[in-house]
């Protein structure tokens, strides 16, 4: 279980972050939503502990992140962003392997983990070997997932990762990416701005605005009763080609 | 001797780079090049101080001083005592303090330049009272060599005439004549300065350059005054007035050879033999070699060789040495002052990057610092470095250090600063610690940025190296130094050739690592 307590944080005089309390269950996926600048990727960023907190604390299970507890943290969670942040001078296989080899695995135990993985997210080995800058984007986010899951973390934190990709193209990730979570049984935060994607992907939502949550809930109970007028101008405005015909 | 030495050094460069090719990593490349270059550091001490029982002889920077320093040292060598010559070392300061340093343990100077620059006290008549004035500094001075090289002024003939100008005092009623002068002569108190004050000259436009290009600027007509040595060959070669000295400005400057006290000690026949040369030159053969060096071009060493012949009948060994021995000695010399100099560079720069960096309290300092470095004129940066490595090839070594550090700080460090923010979060995202990622992630995507920066050190530098001549360090400056002293565009160019191809040689080397690197 992942749970966010009491979180506040202000970059100079904006307070981006405000008094943000967020539970995510075991083995549960929760998709974060909101307008640009609500602060739900500095929610995220704050919970693998790239962003200091100002108030409040994170735990895994119990456990609070701080200073010196946080690689070892970090090597039971997963972090995917848009557009993979995959680094640029490493072939896709060593950019996947960089934690393990850091751990100290064996070769033949990171080849066999790369070849698992490789069938789970269903990529050709020969990508492997190019530099991420030579394949496509889908493919990028795939490595990146790959990357995410090499150490088998229990937890996956995942920054817009179909951010950038065409929509044939997402709408096959998305399939594929739900049906890894519900095969891994992981404990999954993704942060999107696309309704449809949040509800796809996630158990629950948990819906942002100017540093609060303003509701929380499956899909379901959030169409059927919106928190406020907001909630209802947010679903609205996500426009369906067969609504616009009518 | 010295090339000897040299060559092994390049040897052992070759050798360690065979070891570590197999490593592919531009870091290793990188590391291994530094030490080496830092670890050849105490060779090069090791060898100078290895020199005991020997005198090292040394010279101003202009023919006269170059040709006696040549005849004490090929007479010192005839002697059997073991002889390092450092010829054109710079003026009358840098040698001085040479000498008090222990750096060099004889140089021709002149009588008039000890009383009126070094001592400043130009109540000094005699020779026995300035022995005496000199005893507080350790050192002494033989008899005199047996020629008075005053300062004078000049004019083209012609035109001195044309304005009826006999004496100094006449130049007076000139102000518009254009004056110009060595450099030495302009800040001595016994040059420019004390004159001025004397005859009470105001000339419009005063202007300081190379004693050895006055006379060329004299003939132009770019100046119309310059100030002139007594035994100067050029005199009668471009007919020059030399105008009387009718307030009895300037003082004798008797040629003598100024020691250290301790060589008595250390090498009484060193001692004997610079004696030996006491009242041995007459003004006229003083000026007739000037003229064989300066407008014949023959070399010091044969002119130094003819006159032991002649004046002790003595047959000294001149060691003619090639165009291609002479590239390869120079090539070595400035190969060893770039090697070491920018080695230990970027041993110490790219960490001070990544300190700047990581430690953004100092990140300002240490940017400033190398930053302010590298606005010290090179020139005076070389100097700088005298009182603190004495001379030769370590103080150009340091001064070289100094230079090329802001190139390498400065692209290391924004190299490491502009990898982007979310490549940034995605190493420490997989839980890698702050020295991992930058060895594996920040330096090898800062690597083509800090590169570019080296390249530039290194364009730098050998450009720079090559005013280390002037202070013995050797290399392409040593014939582009000698080529001013004796106007000769030969020796410039062997000297600024190289230079030039070597400069091109190291930016094609980092372009080609440059695009290893990317591919």
């Amino acid at each position: 279980m992942i749970s966010a307590h009491n979180i506040s944080k202000s970059f100079d005089e904006n307070q981006v972050l405000k008094q943000i309390s967020l539970e995510i269950p075991q083995g549960s996926t929760v998709s974060l939503i909101g307008p640009s600048g609500c602060g739900k990727s500095t929610l995220l960023r704050i919970m693998i502990g790239l962003v200091k907190a100002d108030t409040g604390s994170v735990r895994y299970n119990e456990t609070e992140i701080s200073e010196s507890n946080i690689n070892s943290i970090r090597h039971n969670i997963g972090y995917v962003i848009q557009e993979g942040g995959l680094f640029p001078h490493l072939t896709n296989a060593q950019n996947i392997a960089l934690a393990a080899n850091y751990l100290g695995w064996a070769a033949s135990r990171i080849q066999e983990r790369i070849e698992q993985l490789r069938e789970l997210v269903n990529i050709e080995s020969d990508i492997l070997e190019r530099q991420p800058e030579h394949i496509s984007g889908g493919q990028r986010q795939r490595i990146s997932l790959m990357r995410a899951l090499m150490l088998d973390p229990e937890y996956i934190l995942m920054d817009e990762p179909l951010g950038s990709i065409d929509p044939l193209v997402r709408y096959e990730l998305q399939n594929d990416l739900k049906r890894i979570f519900r095969e891994l049984n992981k404990t999954v935060v993704l942060v999107t701005h696309d309704l449809g994607e949040a509800a796809f992907l996630g158990d629950t939502i948990a819906l942002m605005r100017a540093g609060k949550i303003i509701q929380r809930g499956d899909i379901k109970t959030i169409m059927e009763a919106p928190a406020n007028r907001f909630v209802e101008e947010f679903i609205t405005a996500q426009r369906s080609p067969l609504a616009d015909l009518k | 001797m010295k090339l000897k030495k040299d060559y092994k050094l390049i040897i052992m460069y070759n050798s360690t780079f065979n070891m570590v090719r197999c490593r592919s990593s531009v870091l290793h490349y990188l590391l291994c090049f530094s030490i080496i270059c830092s670890v050849m550091v105490p060779f090069q001490l090791q060898a100078q101080s290895a020199q005991d029982e020997m005198i090292i002889i040394g010279s101003k920077l202009f023919t006269e001083s170059v040709i006696l320093g040549e005849i004490a040292t090929q007479l010192a060598e005839h002697g059997d005592i073991e002889t390092d010559y450092y010829s054109q070392l710079g003026g009358t300061r840098i040698l001085w303090n040479a000498l008090r340093e222990g750096d060099i343990d004889a140089y021709p100077d002149y009588t008039g330049t000890l009383i009126q620059e070094i001592i400043q006290d130009s109540s000094i008549q005699h020779m026995d009272e300035l022995r005496q004035r000199l005893v507080k500094f350790n050192v002494e001075i033989t008899q005199p060599l047996g020629f008075n090289n005053t300062y004078a002024l000049g004019m083209r003939e012609k035109h001195a005439k044309r304005l009826g100008i006999e004496t100094i005092s006449d130049l007076r009623n000139h102000p518009e004549l254009k004056h110009g002068y060595s450099n030495e002569f302009m800040n001595r108190g016994d040059g420019w300065k004390g004159l001025r004050e004397i005859y009470q000259l105001s000339p419009d436009e005063v202007t300081g350059l190379d004693h050895d290009l006055a006379y060329r600027g004299l003939e132009s007509g770019g100046i119309d005054v310059i100030d002139l040595y007594s035994t100067d060959a050029e005199i009668d070669y471009y007919n020059l007035k030399v105008l009387e000295d009718d307030l009895h400005f300037f003082p004798e400057y008797q040629a003598v050879f100024v020691y250290r006290s301790e060589l008595k000690d250390k090498s009484p026949t060193a001692v004997k033999v610079l004696n030996q040369m006491a009242g041995t030159i007459p003004e006229p053969q003083m000026i007739n070699m000037n003229a064989r060096v300066k407008l014949d071009q023959i070399p010091a060493q044969e002119v130094a060789s003819d006159f032991i012949r002649h004046t002790f009948d003595i047959e000294t060994e001149v060691k003619a040495t090639g165009l291609w021995q002479r590239l390869w000695v120079n090539t070595l010399d400035h190969l060893y002052l770039v090697g070491i100099s920018l080695g230990l560079a970027i041993l110490i720069a790219i960490p001070l990057g990544i300190i700047a960096v990581k430690v953004p309290v100092i990140e300002n300092t240490v940017l400033g610092v190398v930053g302010v470095l590298q606005t010290i004129p090179s020139l005076a940066l070389l100097v700088f470095m005298i009182p603190l490595f004495g001379i030769g090839a370590l103080p150009a070594m340091a001064a070289l250090f100094l230079y090329s550090l802001l190139p390498v700080v400065r692209n290391t460090h924004s190299g490491i600063k502009n990898i982007p923010t979310p490549t940034m979060e995605s190493a420490y995202a997989l839980g890698l610690p702050k020295t991992v990622v930058l060895k594996k992630i920040e330096l090898p995507l800062a690597m083509p940025t800090i590169l570019a920066g080296i390249k530039t050190s290194a364009v730098i530098n050998v450009g720079t190296a090559t005013l280390g001549a002037l202070i013995g360090a050797g290399g392409y400056g040593q014939p582009i130094l000698t080529g001013i002293r004796l106007d000769s565009v030969p020796l410039i160019l062997e000297g600024a050739i190289p230079a030039a191809l070597l400069a091109l040689a190291v930016q094609g080397l980092f372009d080609l690592i440059e695009k290893q690197l990317s591919n």
